[in-house]
Order: C-alpha cells, then structure tokens, then sequence
C-alpha cells in the first residue's frame, strides 16, 4: 500500500479512474505536458496520450463550456482549473448549464462532470490564488461541492465525483497537499458523497469543518483534551448535499458547536450550518454556535496573511467560550 | 521568433535610433535587468511571497512602446508587471517594496508582484487573471476617447492570454468604436508550459487575430529595441488619427521560468541559450553603442554600476521597510473601514 500525500492521493484516483473507465477524458491548462501546476496530473499524458490528457488553451469559459458538452455525450470529463481564482470566468457555464442540464432537459441530457480546483490560503499568494468561494458554488442547486482534506478522502472522494452522475466542483485545500501522508489503498473504491466524516469522537464540544482547516481544528481538539475537554471533530468533506443527520447527532450529544472556515464570515457555509442548527437542533444546544472563519476582506498577501487565517488561539478562544457559556 | 528571426537573417533596413536613444534604450533595458535579477535573488532568499513572474528577455518590447508614447498615454498589462511600472517612470523602491510585501510598495504590501499601480504615472495594473486587463484596456481607450484627450491605451498581453473570448469581445467594441488602443500580443512563446503552437491555431499570424473585425497588425522583432519602438510608432499614430485599434505582435522570449517554480519541461537549455546568444535585446543594443562608438565599454560599465546601485538601494529599502501592519486587513475594502 502506497504511502501518498493529498497531492499524490489526488494522482493515483485519477490514473485509476482513467484506468477503469475510458470515458474519463482529463483535461485542463498545461494538465499535460506540464503536469498540472501543483503536478496533480503528473504522468498522466504519459500513460494515457495527449488526446485523454489534453493540453487545453487559455480559456476557462471555453473548456468548461466543452466539458458539458461531453458530459452531455455521456464523457466524464475531469476539468482543472489552475486556481481557484480563475473559475470565476467560467461561472455562466457552471452555473447557468452545467448545474441546470439535468433539471433544464428533464433529465434528457446530464453532466458528469468533475471541475477540480486547488483552493484556499497559506501559500503567500495573492488573492485568487488564495480565496475560499465554496459558498458561492454551493449556493447553487445541482451542483455537489466535495473538499477533501486527507489523502485517503481525496482518493476515494475523487472517484466518487468522477463517478458521480450530476457536476461536482472538487475543491482541493492546497495548503495541505503535502502536510500528511497515508497508506491508500489503490483499490478503486469511492467513498460516500453524502456523508460527514466523523474524523474523532468527543462529548463535550463539536468542532465542524473541512478543508486545510482540519489541522488547526484537530490541534485545538489536543489541546481541549490536555484541558479535559472531549471534543468530536467533523470534517464535513461534502458540503452540498449536507449530511445533517452527521451534524445533528452529534450536536445531540454534545450541545456545543463551534464551526471553523478559512472562508469570508459572511455568507460562508459555516452560516448554513449554524442556520440548521438553530432551526432543527435549537433545542439541543446548550450554548450559541460559534463561527470562527476569515475575515470579510479580501485575502491579503503574506504579511498579512496569517492574521486573516482562523488560528489554534482563535479556535480554543471559541471553544472556551462555547463551553463555558450557561 | 521564426518571422523575426528570418526577418533579420535576409538583412532588412533596420530602423535606426539617435546616439540618445540607443543609450536611453540601454539604460532602461538594463535597468529592468537587473532589477528582475534582485527580484529573483530576494525570492530566492524567501523575501518575497507568492508568485513572481520575471520579464527578463523581454525587456525591448515595453522599453520600446514607452519611447513611441507620449505623456497622458496609459499602460495596462497582466501579471509579468514588473518591467512596465519600470518602464513608466515608478519608483524602483515602491516596486520591490511591494514585492517584499512591505508598507512602503505600491500597494502597501497587500498587492504583491501581481497588483501594482499609480494613476500619476498611468499604469492601471498589474493584474493577474489572464486576459483580464484586455477589456479593461479597452475601457481606458473609451475614456480617452469620450473625453477627447487624445491619449492612447497601451494594452499589453501574452500570446496565451490572446486565446481568452474576453480578448475577442474587446477587439470588437475597439473597432466598432473606433478606441484608441494598440493591443500588444507579447508572444514570448509559451503559456505557462504551453508552447504556442499546441495551444493556438494559426499561431504563427496571432497579430492577425483582429483582422475580422478590421483591426490593422503585424509583428515586429520584440527582442530588436528599435522595431519594437517604430512598429509603436506607427500604432500610436493610427490610434491618434482616429482610425481606432492597432495590434501589434511582438515576438520575445522570456528566459526564466514561468514564475518562479517551474519544471522546465517544455523546451530546452539549448533553446533557451541560443535565444540568449544570438538575440538578446541589451546586447544586440550593447554591439551597437559601441560599434558606433556612441559609447566606450568604460561608460557602460559605469551605466550598470549607476544601475546596480539604483536597484541595491531598492533592495535594501525593501527589506527593512515596515510591514504592513494588521489594521490594514480592514482598510481598502469600502471608503469607511468596516469593524
Ligand atoms: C484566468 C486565468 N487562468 C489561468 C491563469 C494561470 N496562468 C497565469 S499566467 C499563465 C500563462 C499565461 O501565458 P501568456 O498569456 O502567454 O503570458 P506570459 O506568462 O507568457 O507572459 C497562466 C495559465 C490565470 N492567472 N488566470
Ligand atoms: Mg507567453
């Protein structure tokens, strides 16, 4: 069993996937012959030819617009797009075809698409390099918004997608490609879509949250429990469709929730969850949710950056208060 | 680089500079040089964050439009910024600053290599979504025009960029509204890792790219300090006599890398050190200046350590100027700073 990080887990999927299934066509801005700019599909041109793995122009409108297209002729095409950043000038196509093709043709035509894109801060890079938009997308019904955040969930999570018969926006948390490593199992079997992963297990405090902001939250729940604190941590992996049942079972147990993302406070999910917390599991709660998240300014560059960045102390600040709250 | 380099082969009639301009055309060329060498050190030395896309082989094209402007005439381009703010007369310690991420850079150290710019000097960016600049340019020519200033909008961007629909959009409203703009394809042959020809169709003709929409272009030898400046000439004087929109394609190479990390897997050294050798835009001007003993090796020598220093004292400033501090995360967003 190979020991892989987030970036080599999201390469072994890929070559799987394209392995497996020759309806998976890979394609994307110097994909190719580069190997993508984090090398996320190294060797892929390789192994499979420059027409499965193609070298696109400069054009995200473009080859967004083309992958539905193939989506439509029943491809799966697995799209990169460099930066997060830079899906904004392909948004119409996302938004106005690719999420609406099932619901617009009444299931005539689908879109099995995977658009992946690397997302978030902590690299020292400039704003669209650096923001964290998974709101946006998951406004947007028909859509599935996906962020893996180890090596074994970006492998098996990554062929979920690309099995996935709807368009999946597969964000992968940058800061943390090579931040771990895991034996994966190449073996080809996906992980579920719909479901939160309970990555540990406590009963005083739920801390919520996904993407590279799994390492802080993890680190504040050591650091609650050299305090006596037991806290569960969930990673919730798919945001769109959300898993509540997850959430609300364990906020059952515990009655305290602080949720946790990189993303702007305002109209980030965290919102959305806190929002079904106080309308469905109000009663459960023992204290006010809590959302620790980035600041509503834009990404600033590296000096900066770590003051935008939700950190260990502001996340047991939270915690701190959520649990002593009466 | 294969027109502009056959160009030369057969011996056209070079345009010629004044003894003024070839050394002014150095100065500025070798300046541009050596401060993209220091940007490349100090990330080296882990002083700057990010991305930092260096210009280097490139430095004839902008050095050249900036001699065929005039003043009110205004610059935008993309990311691989550092040699237009140069070219426009910023300060070389406000560019590094910035690109140290300190208080004293153009954008207080919040913008980074990709997002500088000064209204005084005419330099709207600086931006980094690749094509992005070219309708924005194309804004900046409708301004001019509406207010009759009779400035022109230099709109620079790469051969990659030129594949983006935005590109498109904006070479139809110039032309149907006859904006004074010249769209400057940089074509230093690759996108990234893209190497033009896999990536463009009729990628040998890019300055042909407006011709269905009536814009005049041609291509001109971007690495050639004096083609670059008369093809601008020309642009800048069609765009002045109302005609609307000129492209022009300058083919350039650019030396280093993409950006800093780069795995170089899509050319090779020899590529590389023969478009060093044989076409080097500071010494093909060099050979000259002295050839027509405009200048001794002794004055040149003195030009680059008077250069040298310009961009030490740049470096210097730029790594001990203050950082910025973290009240500024809360300022630039609306006119009133939020809580
Ligand atoms: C919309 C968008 N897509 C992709 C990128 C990533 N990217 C930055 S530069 C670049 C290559 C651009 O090539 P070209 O236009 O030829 O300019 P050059 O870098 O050669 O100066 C790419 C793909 C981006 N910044 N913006
Ligand atoms: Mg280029």
């Amino acid at each position: 069993m190979p020991e892989v990080d987030l970036l080599q887990a999201v390469n072994m999927a890929l070559t799987k996937a394209m392995e497996t299934d020759d309806r998976v066509i890979v394609l994307g801005e110097d994909v190719g012959v580069d190997g993508g700019v984090f090398r996320a599909t190294n060797g892929l041109i390789e192994r499979f030819g420059a027409e499965r793995v193609r070298d696109t122009p400069l054009s995200e409108a473009g080859i967004t617009g083309l992958s539905v297209g193939l989506a439509a002729q029943d491809f799966r095409p697995v799209l990169e797009i460099q930066f997060m950043g830079f899906i904004y000038p392909a948004i119409d196509q996302i938004i106005n075809h690719a999420s609406r093709l099932r619901n617009r043709t009444r299931g005539r035509l689908t879109c099995p698409m995977v658009l992946r894109a690397p997302f978030g801060g902590g690299i020292h890079a400039p704003e669209h390099h650096s923001e964290s938009t998974e709101a946006m997308f998951a406004h947007i019904p028909g859509l599935r918004v996906v962020i893996p955040s180890s090596p074994k969930r970006a492998y098996g999570l990554l062929l979920a997608a690309i099995e996935n018969p709807d368009p999946v926006v597969f964000l992968e948390p940058k800061r943390i490609y090579h931040v771990q490593k895991e034996n994966v199992e190449d073996d080809g079997k996906a992980l579920p879509l719909d479901r939160c992963f309970v990555l540990r297990e406590g009963s005083d405090i739920t801390l919520i949250t996904w993407g590279a902001m799994i390492v802080e939250t993890l680190a504040g729940a050591d650091q609650l429990a050299e305090d006596g604190v037991s806290a569960e941590v969930i990673d919730v992996a798919t945001l769109t469709p959300l898993d509540t049942d997850t959430i609300f079972s364990s906020v059952e147990k515990t009655g305290r929730c602080v949720i946790v993302h990189e993303a702007a406070r305002t109209g980030g999910f965290g919102g959305e969850i806190a929002a079904r917390l106080a309308e469905d599991g109000l009663l459960s709660l023992l204290a006010p949710v809590k959302r620790v998240t980035g600041y509503d300014t834009v990404i600033p560059m590296p000096r900066l950056e770590h003051h935008y960045m939700p950190s260990l102390d502001r996340i047991l600040t939270a915690a701190r208060e959520v649990l002593e709250y009466s | 680089m294969a027109k502009a380099a056959s160009k030369r082969a057969v011996k056209t009639k070079q345009p010629t500079f004044t003894k003024e301009q070839e050394l002014k055309a150095y100065y500025n060329m070798l300046m541009i040089r050596r401060f993209e060498e220091k940007a490349g050190q100090l990330y080296g030395m882990g002083q700057i964050g990010g991305f930092c896309h260096l210009y280097i082989g490139q430095e004839a094209v902008v050095t050249g439009v900036q001699m065929a402007m005039q003043d009110g005439d205004q610059m935008i381009t993309s990311y691989r910024d550092h040699g237009h703010m140069l070219a426009c007369d910023m300060d070389p310690k406000g560019v590094m600053a910035e690109l140290t991420g300190r208080s004293g850079g153009y954008s207080k150290g919040k913008g980074g290599s990709m997002h500088m710019f000064s209204r005084e000097k005419n330099f709207y960016g600086g931006h980094g979504i690749v094509g992005a600049q070219v309708p924005i340019g194309a804004g900046l020519a409708f301004a001019n025009k509406y207010q009759e200033n009779g400035a022109v909008s230099v709109t620079f961007f790469g051969e990659g960029a030129a594949n983006q629909g935005q590109v498109y959009e904006s070479f139809n409203m110039a032309a149907l509204w006859k904006l004074p703009v010249i769209f400057v394809i940089e074509n230093n042959g690759y996108a990234m890792g893209t190497a033009v020809k896999r990536s463009a169709a009729k990628s040998e003709e890019l300055y042909n790219r407006g011709s269905v929409y009536g814009i005049p272009g041609m291509q001109a030898d971007g690495m050639d300090v004096r083609a670059v400046k008369e093809a601008a000439a020309n642009a800048f004087d069609h765009c002045r006599s109302g005609k609307g929109p000129f492209i022009i394609e300058m083919m350039t190479y650019r030396y280093r890398g993409h950006s800093m990390s780069d795995p170089a897997k899509y050319r090779s050294k020899e590529e590389v050190k023969k478009m060093r050798q044989e076409h080097d835009p500071i010494e093909q001007a060099k050979a000259r200046i002295l050839e027509e003993k405009i200048a001794t090796e002794a004055d040149l020598k003195a030009t680059d350590a008077a250069i040298r220093k310009i961009v030490s004292e740049a470096a210097e400033f730029a790594q001990t100027n203050p950082e910025p501090d973290p009240s500024e995360l809360w300022t630039d967003i609306y006119l009133e700073a939020g809580e």
